[in-house]
């Protein structure tokens, strides 16, 4: 099991979009993956349970994956939040 | 009231007359699917239904996106990627597939884990995140919607003397309505020959159909004038406009009541040549309307509706009291009784078969194709038919025979079925005339063999047109194209009416053709021996028949059949009526 914190930093937040692209990341590795906002946990394979965060700009998520490809779908988890800009 | 204004909306006229009354608002989309118990052994089939209705609503999300990707690029179709992720979602088909194995129906489990999510969204402070709800609700009322083939909730509210407004109307919806209750009918989509038409004209209600937008500038309790006979819709008449619109109304019932002095009269033209004005209904209510009409018959008795609104297959009872009490009425008139003509996928949305779904129903396993995968449910129907034949005149037609080859295999079903209740010692009539419909333009292309093998046959041009100009009637897109003057259709019915009587068999026309004064003359001059119209319609029908002689009937179809265009047919018609 492995963890990783990342804080959201584009001005809108995880909304539609980002939450898709998140989704459809974390769906192309066999890890279990979920998301901590403070105590509200979501599975991150989840579009509904993502958008259910509400995670606005500056709220931390702790991603924990469990898996054989746990720390390559953490990976891309960030790759994919520092490439996030709008 | 100060600056009101009449909004006039122009649709297609589907079926005659004058209507001013309030606005009943159908919903297009508001599903409140009940709570069913599920049987152990039935689970499998439950999830497959499921299955298959997020499979249809991820195509039409699919097509929505490709649309979206089209018209305003990537970056907003990512946003039709939501729905797409939404159907996938885990905690979705997890929760859904949990109910479904308590027991309970696939439409109820995706109301209620939709309802359950969508409630967490609901105490969201951040209204942009609270608003994705929608993109939930929406998905789930796709996936219930297909669940429940599109049936609505039921018009039992209806209120009395109101109007429906709906984007659609389904045949489950056209059913559920009352003849009394309803006034008029107006939707956003369909043509003339739309269900909504076609029950409308049978229930002798104005319709106006085909209004593209109507459905979002109404509410209920609106006031609303129906004008069947121009194909116009006026939301919030003046009182001037209402006061026009009720002279025209009693315009119209005087010329109702001239149209039924003809009632008792022959269908005869001025040299003496004789045809049958017969009527059409869809199910046991318009029989009064028929009686009323003048009709000497029922041309169509349209079986359908024993199938819609339940649980379970009708049984071979429903089918005998649905018929006999028809067929007692009409005689010493003949009935003539379609053998049902629904699509599996259509029996199969409301539960009662479960085969697999298709692209293109119209091209697939319906009508007797239908019965002859699915004898037994052919059968019921069949000893029900049979059975009322010994209460009156009763006909049997075959639906959407494509060749002889089916015709010979459902008369063995029929001549086993005889057998058997002979057998049983049930009365019923031996010598019924068993006739097809001909609707498929192969078997109008081989009438000859037909006509061999059938004691008449009648043509049902709806679908005749629809196949042969290769048209979705109710394809908005492709609608215009929808044309009974095409040559073609008019070389068909010639071609049909004379391999018929070469046979000795009579023929009959039991589409929307058949009641439209337009086309009269020139069926009448093809030889046509029976119209079978709307109840509505029967008498007009009747009027243009008594108005012109065979002979010049004949002289106009023979220029008609030269003609290789529709120009060249309309300008002939309307010499003939100028």
């Amino acid at each position: 099991m492995k963890e990783e914190i990342i804080v959201v930093s584009n001005k809108m937040g995880l909304h539609a979009r980002p939450a898709a692209m998140l989704v459809q990341t974390t769906n192309k590795y066999r890890s279990a993956i979920k998301i901590l906002k403070d105590d509200f946990e979501v599975n991150a394979k989840s579009i509904m349970g993502v958008m259910a965060l509400a995670a606005g700009c500056g709220s931390a998520l702790r991603f924990i994956a469990d898996g054989p490809d746990e720390n390559e779908v953490l990976a891309a988890v960030k790759s994919l939040f520092e490439s996030m800009v709008d | 009231m100060p600056d009101k204004k009449d909004i006039v909306f122009k649709g297609v006229a589907a079926s005659p007359g004058i209507a001013i009354g309030k606005v009943f608002f159908v919903e297009g989309d508001d599903f409140h699917p009940v709570c069913r118990e599920i049987p152990k052994n039935a689970i499998e089939t439950e999830k497959m239904r499921l299955n298959n209705a997020v499979e249809k609503t991820r195509a039409e999300f699919k097509a929505i996106y490709a649309k979206i990707d089209e018209t305003l690029g990537k970056n907003y179709a990512q946003i039709a990627d939501v729905h797409l992720l939404i159907l996938d979602d885990p905690i979705m088909k997890k929760d859904v597939y949990k109910l479904i194995d308590c027991g309970i129906n696939a439409e109820y489990a995706v109301f209620k884990v939709v309802d359950n999510i969508v409630r967490s969204f609901e105490s969201i402070e951040n209204d942009y995140f609270r608003e994705r709800k929608l993109d939930i609700q929406d998905t789930g009322k796709k996936i219930i919607g297909y669940l429940l083939g599109r049936q609505r909730k039921n018009l039992a509210s209806l209120t009395k003397g109101s109007i429906v407004v709906s984007h659609n109307l389904t045949p489950a919806d056209t059913m559920a309505i009352r003849e009394r209750l309803v006034k008029g009918f107006v939707t956003d989509i369909g043509g003339k020959t739309s269900h909504t038409a076609v029950v409308a004209q049978g229930l002798s209600i104005p319709a106006v159909v085909g209004l593209k937008v109507i459905s979002s500038q109404v509410m209920t309790g609106d006031i609303i004038i129906v004008d069947g006979n121009k194909g116009e819709v006026i939301l919030n008449p003046t009182s001037e406009t209402i006061a026009k619109y009720k002279r025209e109304f009693v315009v119209q019932s005087e010329k109702k009541k001239e149209l039924e002095k003809l009632k008792d009269l022959l269908a005869e033209t001025p040299d003496n040549h004789k045809v049958l004005i017969f009527a059409n209904i869809d199910n046991p209510d318009e029989i009064q309307s028929v009686l009323s009409s003048g009709a000497t018959g029922i041309g169509l008795y349209r079986t359908e509706f024993i199938y819609f609104n339940r649980v379970n297959m009708p049984s071979e009872r429903e089918h005998f009291e649905n018929y006999s009490m028809v067929v007692k009425m009409m005689s010493p008139y003949p009935t003539v009784i379609r053998t049902f003509d629904l699509g599996g996928d259509k029996l199969t949305k409301i539960g009662l078969l479960n085969v697999e779904q298709e692209k293109n129903p119209f091209l697939g396993l319906r009508a007797i194709r239908l019965c002859l995968k699915y004898p037994e449910i052919f059968i019921d129907q069949l000893k029900g038919i049979l059975k009322a034949s010994a209460y009156g005149k009763v006909k049997l037609m075959y639906p959407m025979v494509s060749g002889v080859e089916e015709l010979c295999e459902v008369n063995k079903i029929l001549d086993e079925v005889k057998r058997n209740l002979k057998k049983e010692n049930v009365k019923f009539d031996e010598e019924m005339e068993v006739g097809a419909m001909i609707e498929v333009p192969s078997a109008a292309m081989i009438i000859d063999a037909i006509a061999k093998e059938v004691d008449f046959v009648s043509i049902g041009t709806n679908d005749l047109i629809q196949y042969t100009l290769a048209i979705d009637r109710i394809n908005e897109n492709v609608v215009n194209l929808y044309d009974p003057l095409h040559p073609a259709i008019l070389r068909f019915i010639k071609k049909i009416i004379e391999e018929s009587h070469k046979a000795g068999i009579t023929v009959s026309i039991c589409g929307e053709m058949a009641g439209d004064p337009y086309y009269a003359p020139i069926l009448l001059g093809f030889g046509l021996d029976q119209f079978s119209v709307s109840p509505t319609q029967v008498p007009e029908i009747k009027r243009v028949i008594r108005s012109i002689s065979f002979v010049d009937a004949e002289k106009i179809s023979e220029k008609v059949l030269k003609c290789g265009d529709r120009e060249s047919v309309l300008k002939i018609i309307n010499a003939t009526y100028a």
